[in-house]
């Protein structure tokens, strides 16, 4: 405890949450092993998105939290890792028997492909700032949507075969279709398992937290808390912000490949607007640059939705209250004194910002 | 003529995303939030005119009566609406970081859609249009313009030339102005800036109800997440004139009417939208500040 106590703040909070992670996943497995039924079917199903959300939390929070520019296409790389992966899974069905491995293969390729489009999207993309980098994320992310609607992709023995627009694609004998347009991807089998998301959550935990408390890292903060002073110190605004980006593309395609191999059947549509949204709020909720905090807001905002089964046709109704709520309460001045000195007093070493909110992301309110 | 035609829906389908963005604009200008929930009070909207026209439709009113009188009831309900929600979900945040107040309007947009959906059910209404799509002028050259069409471009206008002159001439307009300017500055001058930022949000609601009505005209059918999309199409159409610009979300609408209508036409139909944000990107990357509007200096 003694050596608790002179760890620096940013070690504390990154064991902290690998701690929470693992205790978490541990729980989960010894319930699911030894209780009768389980942790029920709804939380059972709920699993593996919950692990893909936590990671597309993670990796958006690594853009907006600690790189401070809002993005609201985050579901585009999502998509894209996705289709990628899955692609890359059924490909390799016949090829590579061990499921694991083949989604290990799937995952790295997904996210190899989307951390290429987010280098390719944000070199136009980081020469903006504020609410125009926001609404330019937003246009990429439908634009990924409708593209991906409208690719068809099969395979046969001669190789890959391409469409755009209408299937065109002549199969062979034996061929297999991977992308079908706008009827999306189907699976014969569903190779993503709690443990591989589980580990993925851990990956993407060491990748930040690497990135994070590294010089790297600094550069990054530093750039967002003050461009022009940052940029007179010798930092290459556009160059940090790009790792950053592109280090949570990646990772967003790695969710996909998870998330889409756990589905028997995904379409493009289901990463839309509102997805990227959801995440945003995940981040958010979770306080911006803090990751344990989207850990959190990731599982309880993905369980709220089925805890509220009891409520029916008000689930959504009331899910919608609790977020305005949430972010009413979190925002009063009173209670937010209130919970600050209680912080204060009892767990002084377990702050939670590991990283304070920039001025960056406040803007619009008296900037000029 | 096909392309006159192409060139006259793209305007008519451009002013109704020009009013929304206009809602969008000045809201953005003066509280320096996306107000996402802005697309639901259309859909408030258009469900309250809808079942106002169904109520008094079939009597022995002229037939101008019931959309005419929708439509102000429509109006009366939005800005309520909208005010409402500007003192319970917004003014206690005004001191929070902009981010936080997105994600109060994103909770406030669910809000409406799921409460839209608990009282007038998911299944589609199909609208009455204000005026009958049948109803055509015959143009010159064989081509013809729907009434729908003219009334559309003429309310856009008529709410361009209100907007224009309440800004720059009334005494609340002004204040608007300061506000958005400088809050702080403003309040020192004696403006009442909370009531500058309601009266704001009134305004943008009860556009958005005329939106809402126009919009169903032409395209009829209402779900409680109709407003969604046009809602994001409008808010590209304020950052594509340059946000926080009246005329910049005019002449933002049109173009991204225009654009959507020609590339569906002429290029792809399912790619109509990937263009239109293809075009907003270009045009961002050539002036970052949108087409008409000012680029504010960084101060060091």
């Amino acid at each position: 405890m003694k050596r608790l106590g002179q760890m620096k703040r940013s070690t504390r909070t990154s064991l902290f949450t690998y701690a929470l992670v693992i205790a978490a996943f541990v729980i989960v497995q010894l319930v699911r092993t030894f209780k009768e039924g389980g942790v029920g079917s709804v939380l059972e199903g709920q699993l593996i998105p919950i692990c893909a959300y936590i990671v597309m939390a993670l990796s958006l929070n690594l853009v907006v939290g600690v790189s401070g520019e809002l993005s609201l296409g985050h579901a585009g790389f999502m998509s894209i890792g996705a289709f990628a992966g899955s692609a890359v899974a059924l490909g390799l069905q016949s090829s590579l028997g061990s499921a694991p491995l083949r989604l290990a293969v799937a995952m790295v390729a997904g996210a190899a492909v989307a951390a290429l489009l987010g280098f390719l999207i944000g070199i136009p993309v980081l020469r903006l700032n504020g609410d125009y980098l926001a609404i330019v994320t937003l246009a990429f992310g439908e634009i990924i949507k409708s593209i991906v609607t409208n690719i068809y992709l099969g395979v046969d023995e001669d190789g890959l075969q391409f469409s755009f627009l209408s299937n065109t694609n002549q199969l062979g004998e034996g061929g297999v279709e991977l992308i079908r347009g706008p009827m999306g991807v189907m699976h014969s089998q569903r190779i993503s398992s709690f443990v591989a998301g589980f580990v993925l959550v851990l990956v993407a935990l060491v990748v930040i937290f690497n990135l994070v408390n590294s010089r790297t890292g600094r550069a990054i903060m530093a750039a967002r808390d003050n461009r022009i002073a940052a940029e007179s110190v010798g930092i290459s605004v556009t160059k940090y912000k790009m790792i950053a980006f592109v280090v949570s593309a990646a990772l967003a395609g790695a969710a996909g490949t998870l998330y889409g191999c756990s589905q028997t059947t995904f379409v493009a549509t289901k990463f839309d607007f509102n997805t990227s949204i959801l995440i945003l709020v995940f981040v958010v909720l979770g306080g911006l640059g803090n990751m344990w905090g989207s850990v959190i807001a990731a599982t309880a905002l993905t369980i709220l939705p089925e805890a509220l089964r009891q409520f029916s046709d008000y689930r959504m109704l009331v899910y919608a209250i609790v977020l305005i709520l949430v972010m009413l309460a979190t925002h009063d001045p009173t209670l937010r004194g209130f919970f600050d000195r209680l912080r204060g007093k009892a767990v002084r070493g377990l702050d939670t910002a590991s990283i304070r909110r920039g001025g960056k992301t406040e803007k619009g309110g008296d900037a000029r | 003529m096909v392309f006159l035609n192409y060139l006259i829906s793209g305007i008519g389908l451009g002013s109704i995303y020009a009013i929304i963005a206009l809602g969008y604009t000045m809201v953005y200008g003066i509280a320096k939030m996306l107000n996402f929930a802005h697309g639901d009070v259309i859909m408030v909207g258009a469900y309250v005119c809808f079942f106002a026209m169904s109520g008094l439709g079939g009597g022995s009113l002229p037939a101008f009566v019931p959309p005419l009188a929708g439509t102000l009831l429509a109006m009366v309900v939005c800005t309520v609406l909208g005010v409402v929600i500007e003192r319970l979900a917004y003014k206690p945040l005004r001191q929070a970081g902009s981010l936080a107040v997105l994600i109060t309007a994103i909770g406030v947009s669910y809000f409406l859609q799921n409460a839209a959906q608990l009282l007038w059910s998911s299944s589609p209404k199909m609208f009455t249009p204000v005026v009958s799509r049948d109803l055509q002028v015959p143009l010159p050259g064989g081509s013809s313009i729907s009434v729908l069409t003219i009334l559309t471009v003429a309310v856009c206008v008529i709410i361009m030339l209100f907007l224009t002159w309440f800004t720059g001439r009334t005494k609340m307009g002004k204040a608007m102005r300061a506000c958005s300017e400088n809050k702080a500055a403003a309040q020192l001058m004696g403006i009442d800036v909370n009531k500058t930022i309601s009266m704001t949000f009134a305004i943008g609601s009860a556009l958005a109800a005329i939106a809402g009505v126009l919009y169903l005209s032409a395209y009829p059918s209402l779900v409680p997440t109709t407003g969604s999309l046009p809602g994001i199409k409008a808010f590209t159409a304020a950052v594509f004139g340059g946000i926080g610009s009246i005329p910049g979300a005019l002449l933002g609408g049109l173009l991204l009417g225009v654009i959507e209508i020609f590339a569906g036409a002429y290029i792809s139909t399912q790619l109509s939208t990937a263009i239109v944000f293809g075009v907003l990107i270009v045009v961002l990357l050539v002036k970052p500040a949108g087409l008409l509007g000012k680029v504010v200096r960084e101060k060091v």
